[in-house]
């Protein structure tokens, strides 16, 4: 790759913006598209939480509705903006600058791929405005029952999330594709394995995962897809259905849950190891010290990856299975912890002896390890089997998933566009609004979660419209699920608060400078900030040194970028700085 | 500093609540008290790190913030604390796993003298069959499904004769003696929960679920369905009345047979 | 360096020069397809297990198995060959070779996916549809999803004869056509694979299940 003519740079606004196969524009294509329907999804959390903190208060949202909002919330944030903005986003960005290549291996597949991804993020909009809505059959979408009468969204909603899933699928292994074998053949000359920077191998390890278990979720959709469409049996066992006796019979919905879970739970570390990834890296850079333990670090990486395709069926202790993999499951995930657990003492122990700089990347990226800890900590709960049965499908899992899934990888994010806009850009993010937004989402996500734990103790069932009516919940949960609701709004208005950050800062930001956090990856050792087409002008960077030579002793400064040579960054007397090497 | 402090309030605040908290575990009413006593070893080992971690990134914060002239120190690793770490994480785990898992394995170990009871669930509304005289359940088939036999009751199997059906969705168990529940659902998932009882367990169209337990508490408990099973799923209501021997006798006497009801 | 040794180095020392820029790598089509190859046998080993889970269920019956299925493996396999005679004469640079090859290789694959229609058709008449029973339903889904990939196949062998007659042989096109016939080998072993389980007998696959750990439910 290295070797690799630069291919003409593009000149119209067309090749340049849209038919673009330059990973930085696609990067961007894939993140504005993410965050555009992730505020959808985060519109239809707020909707959720007007009801169940003000029951019956706002009446256009009846049981269809919130179980549509349930729906579409959750597979919105988890497939369509999570998924998509940590590998097609930063893993579009990041790989070829990290590891220095001029671009992905397969530039014109890559363009394709954020084209699917649009297709598929309209195709589920368009759920929204055929008749019968989109589907309310929960993210799990589990049959018979999400091509049953009874549940919204059955004419339509449903084939058109599945073909929009199918659409996805197709476009995360074109993504994959490209950044696993970027990783494995582009690396410029001296990035060995062990040099590359955590985000990459949190990307990497990600895009792993995804390539080997969105085909679950393939096959399961393809499967249901047929069953709902052609009156297949794969999953649809002999029903009556609303006293309709059904032409179905002799399938397994069991099946389809060890599908999609063998999917589901890879899923959640597609989202939580580039966020592994990225979190080391703004903690080693704004604390100034090299990642404690990089070695454990990366090998965590890797095992937490193979683990999670041993641990699916944690999600279906009360599913009717088998009885007997019960004892399996609880003790492969209780095994993950390990590895996991090794991953926060490193980031602690890296703050430790640190020389920490509080910037606002750096709030993101404590606020990430704290949540992630409450979310690491209640799977322990949730993965040892009988403490999951009585705690399954209450409150308290919504609270575990949130937490771990959902806050924690944002929060992991927020903290990366802080840290990686002035490239992008070259300018910084305000930062006075960038505390503001901090201290409110961390806050307020804590005062959303950590009293839902203990709703989920009480015994309070998910995906329940209202409450009402039941003698085991006193009073007091509905004031506590009010409260509630008032924190989920001031987190959700306040997010515009960083939307206006980003758009103003593109013209009004201050100016970054090609290396303004004293950064020792190649990123930010590119010759133009924003990076050219190409990113490395007429000559490739080449590695001297690991991704986190930060307070050197002996060295001039507190950093070393990986392309200085040994012999310049050992000695007393730096090299010139600046980035411009 | 901010954080710091933040996080150190944020531990207080927690325990605060958690020890303020009236949103708790309703009494138990079975006999898995054994599931209260793992889930407060997990609560209190989990507890214990979250305090710590939080609390040793506050402190590391107040010690090690940037400060002029301050610089950081170069510690690539250190394998003897990576690996003391990961042995009391093992332990931790460990004595997480253990009790999870013997108790589990008493969860799916019903004792022999179980009675049977059915729960069959269907959009939105659950029913109950208990077996009759001979003691056996009769077969079943969606097959049969039909309003006069709305548990698809074989007609054929001698067995089912005798079956005393339930028409409302309020059971009645007897105080004290352990009872198998088989589970049973004619057209989507639905979960059998009683907060109460602390076991759950699906009930799957196309096949036979089960768990075990023994009321221990005479009272009327709400039935709640724990899986999304369309748009009735949050009011999908029933009760259990645990009652001593005598008054169960009395009620079951007086529910029809499935042969009485053809 | 194997891949353990590269993960065990202590990369804040100081580094002998980089040892892996000594061999050139592989290029990255061919590491790529060979990712790809392992996401697609990722999805057929899903469905297949998929099928094994739901042979174990009562209402699963064995098809009937006409010989046209054995004629239309007859067909894969040569055209197979006839794609790696291509990439051979690619590499030695015989070029009337090659187009021969490359053309008898699309024909044949054509008429693979001909005698999969044909085979359809002979179910349907015979009254196996999509939805009479699951092993019906698997043959459809299965062959429907293998030729769509041998479609695809189609599509980049079509776009390396594109590249063959722009470019004439060359290094090139022989890397082009050694890409497609390694897709197609991998196909035709999907196929083997396919066509063992679709051709199976319920107790078969009941004791393959039990083989690799299947339970009740
Ligand atoms: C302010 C932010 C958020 C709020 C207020 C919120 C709120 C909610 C609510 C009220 C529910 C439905 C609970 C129920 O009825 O069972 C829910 C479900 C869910 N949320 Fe969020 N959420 C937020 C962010 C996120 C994020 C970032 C993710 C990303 C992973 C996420 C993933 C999910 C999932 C997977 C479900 C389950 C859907 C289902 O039950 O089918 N949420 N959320
Ligand atoms: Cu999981
Ligand atoms: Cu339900």
């Amino acid at each position: 790759m290295s070797d690799r003519d630069l291919h003409t740079e593009p000149h119209s606004f067309w090749t340049k913006y849209v038919w673009s196969q330059d990973h930085k524009v696609i990067a961007i294509q894939y993140s504005l598209t993410a965050i555009a329907i992730g505020l959808v999804a985060l519109v239809l959390s707020n909707l959720m939480r007007l009801q169940l903190g003000f029951p019956g208060a706002f009446d256009f949202i009846d049981p269809g509705r919130y179980y549509q909002y349930v729906t579409m919330h959750g597979m919105i944030m988890v497939v369509y903006l999570l998924t998509a903005l940590f590998l097609g986003g930063f893993g579009n960005y990041l790989i070829p600058l990290m590891v220095g290549a001029r671009d992905m291996v397969f530039p014109f597949l890559n363009m394709l791929s954020y084209w699917m991804y649009l297709l598929a993020v309209l195709v589920l909009v368009a759920s929204f405005f055929v008749p019968g809505g989109p589907t309310g059959a929960g993210w799990t979408l589990y049959p018979p029952q999400a091509i049953l009468p009874g549940t919204p969204g059955t004419e339509w909603g449903i084939v058109l999330m599945l073909v929009s899933l199918v659409i996805f699928i197709v476009a995360a292994t074109m993504g994959g594709l490209n950044y696993v074998t970027t990783v494995l053949q582009a690396r410029t000359r001296g990035m060995t394995l062990l040099r590359m920077p955590l985000s990459v191998w949190g990307i990497f390890v990600a895009s792993i995962l995804a390539l080997f278990a969105f085909p679950a979720l393939f096959v399961s959709g393809v499967m249901m897809l047929c069953d709902k469409l052609l009156g297949t049996s794969f999953f649809m066992p002999a029903i009556v259905s609303m006293g309709q006796p059904l032409a179905h019979g002799g399938g397994s919905p069991v099946l389809f849950q060890h599908l999609f879970w063998f999917f589901g739970h890879p899923e959640v570390y597609i989202v939580a190891l580039p966020a592994f990834g990225i979190i080391s890296d703004l903690i080693s850079t704004h604390a100034r010290k090299n990642i404690f333990g990089y070695r454990m670090m990366v090998w965590a990486i890797v095992a937490i990856g193979g683990l999670s395709f041993v641990v699916w069926a944690h999600h279906m202790y009360v599913s009717g299975m088998n009885p007997y993999f019960g004892y399996f499951f609880a003790t492969t995930t209780l095994i993950i912890a390990v590895p996991t657990a090794i991953k926060v003492y490193n980031w602690t122990l890296t703050l430790w002896r640190g020389d920490i700089h509080l910037r606002v990347p750096m709030l993101f990226a404590i606020g990430f390890i704290s949540t992630f800890v409450i979310g690491g900590l209640t799977g322990l709960f949730l993965g040892n089997v009988s403490v999951d049965i009585p705690l399954s499908d209450t409150y308290f899992v919504v609270a575990h998933f949130h937490m771990v899934m959902g806050v924690s990888p944002i929060l992991a994010i927020f903290g990366g566009l802080y840290h990686w806009y002035p490239k992008i850009t070259g300018r910084l993010l305000d930062e006075r609004l960038g505390k503001l937004h901090f201290w409110v989402t961390f806050l307020g996500t804590y005062a959303i979660y950590m009293p839902m734990h203990y709703l989920g103790f009480l015994g309070m069932p998910r995906r329940y419209y209202a409450y009402e009516g039941y003698e085991f919940i006193p009073a007091s949960a509905q004031d506590l699920n009010a409260f509630i609701t008032v924190a989920a709004l001031v987190v959700g208005v306040t997010q515009l608060v960083f939307l206006f950050n980003l758009a103003w800062s593109v013209r009004h930001g201050r100016p970054a400078g090609a290396n303004p956090w004293g950064a020792t990856t190649l990123e930010w050792q590119t010759p133009h900030t924003p990076p050219r087409h190409g990113n490395w002008g007429a000559t490739m960077p080449e590695v001297h040194r690991w991704a986190y030579d930060y307070s050197v002793p002996g060295a001039a400064r507190d950093f070393i970028p990986q392309n200085v040579p040994q012999e310049a960054g050992a000695g007393g007397e730096g090299p010139v700085w600046g980035g411009q090497v | 500093m901010a954080l710091a402090i933040a996080l150190v309030v944020i531990v207080v605040a927690t325990v605060a609540f958690h020890f303020a908290s009236p949103w708790w575990f309703t009494p138990i009413a079975s006999n898995w008290g054994l599931v209260d006593d793992t889930i407060l070893i997990t609560l209190v080992i989990t507890g214990a790190v979250f305090v710590a971690v939080n609390l040793f990134i506050a402190l590391a914060i107040v010690r090690f913030r940037h400060r002029a002239g301050h610089r950081a120190a170069f510690e690539p690793e250190n394998r003897r604390l990576e690996g003391r770490l990961t042995l009391l994480t093992t332990a931790g785990i460990v004595a997480m796993l253990a009790p999870g898992l013997y108790v589990y394995s008493q969860m799916i170990a019903a004792p022999d003298d179980a009675a049977q009871v059915e729960v069959l669930g269907r959009q939105w509304q659950w029913r109950f069959r208990f077996p009759g005289a001979d003691g056996r359940l009769g077969r079943t088939d969606v097959r049969y499904v039909s309003a006069d036999n709305p548990f698809g009751v074989n007609p054929d199997d001698p067995h089912g004769r005798d079956d005393v059906l339930v028409a409302s969705p309020e059971l009645h168990l007897p105080l004290g003696r352990p009872v198998a529940l088989l589970l049973r659902s004619h057209d989507v998932l639905h979960n059998f929960y009683v907060p109460q009882f602390r076991v759950k367990m699906d009930l799957v169209p196309g096949l036979v679920s089960r768990f075990w337990l023994t009321p221990t508490r005479a009272g009327r408990f709400e039935i709640l369905c724990a899986e999304l099973c369309g748009l009735a799923h949050y009011n999908m209501r029933g009760h259990v009345v645990v009652e001593d021997e005598a008054a169960f006798r009395a009620w079951l006497a007086a529910q029809p047979t499935f042969a009485a009801l053809r | 360096m194997s891949l353990l040794a590269a993960l065990a180095v202590k990369p804040w020392l100081p580094q002998p020069p980089d040892p892996g820029r000594a061999a050139p790598r592989a290029p990255a089509a061919a590491v790529g397809l060979r990712v790809l190859l392992g996401v697609i046998a990722m999805l057929f080993a899903l469905f297949a297990i998929a099928l094994l889970v739901r042979a174990r269920l009562p209402d699963w019956q064995a098809l009937p198995w006409p010989a046209t299925l054995w004629l239309n493996t007859g067909l894969l396999a040569a055209s197979s060959v006839a794609l790696q005679f291509a990439s051979g004469s690619a590499r030695h640079g015989r070029e009337r070779g090659l187009r021969g090859a490359l053309a008898a290789a699309a024909a044949l694959a054509l008429g693979f996916l001909a005698g999969q229609g044909w085979v359809w058709a002979q179910f349907v008449a015979a009254g196996h549809f999509v939805a009479s029973h699951p092993a019906a339903s698997f043959f459809y889904l299965l062959t429907g999803l293998h030729g769509l990939h041998l479609a695809g196949g189609l599509v980049a062998l079509g776009w390396a004869a594109a590249g063959l007659a722009r470019e004439g042989p060359g290094e090139r096109s022989a890397r082009r056509v050694a890409l497609c016939a390694t897709y197609w080998h991998f196909l035709f072993a999907v196929w083997l694979v396919l066509f063992a389980l679709l051709a199976s007998s319920p107790g078969t696959l009941v004791a393959l299940g039990s083989a690799v750990g299947m339970h009740s439910h």
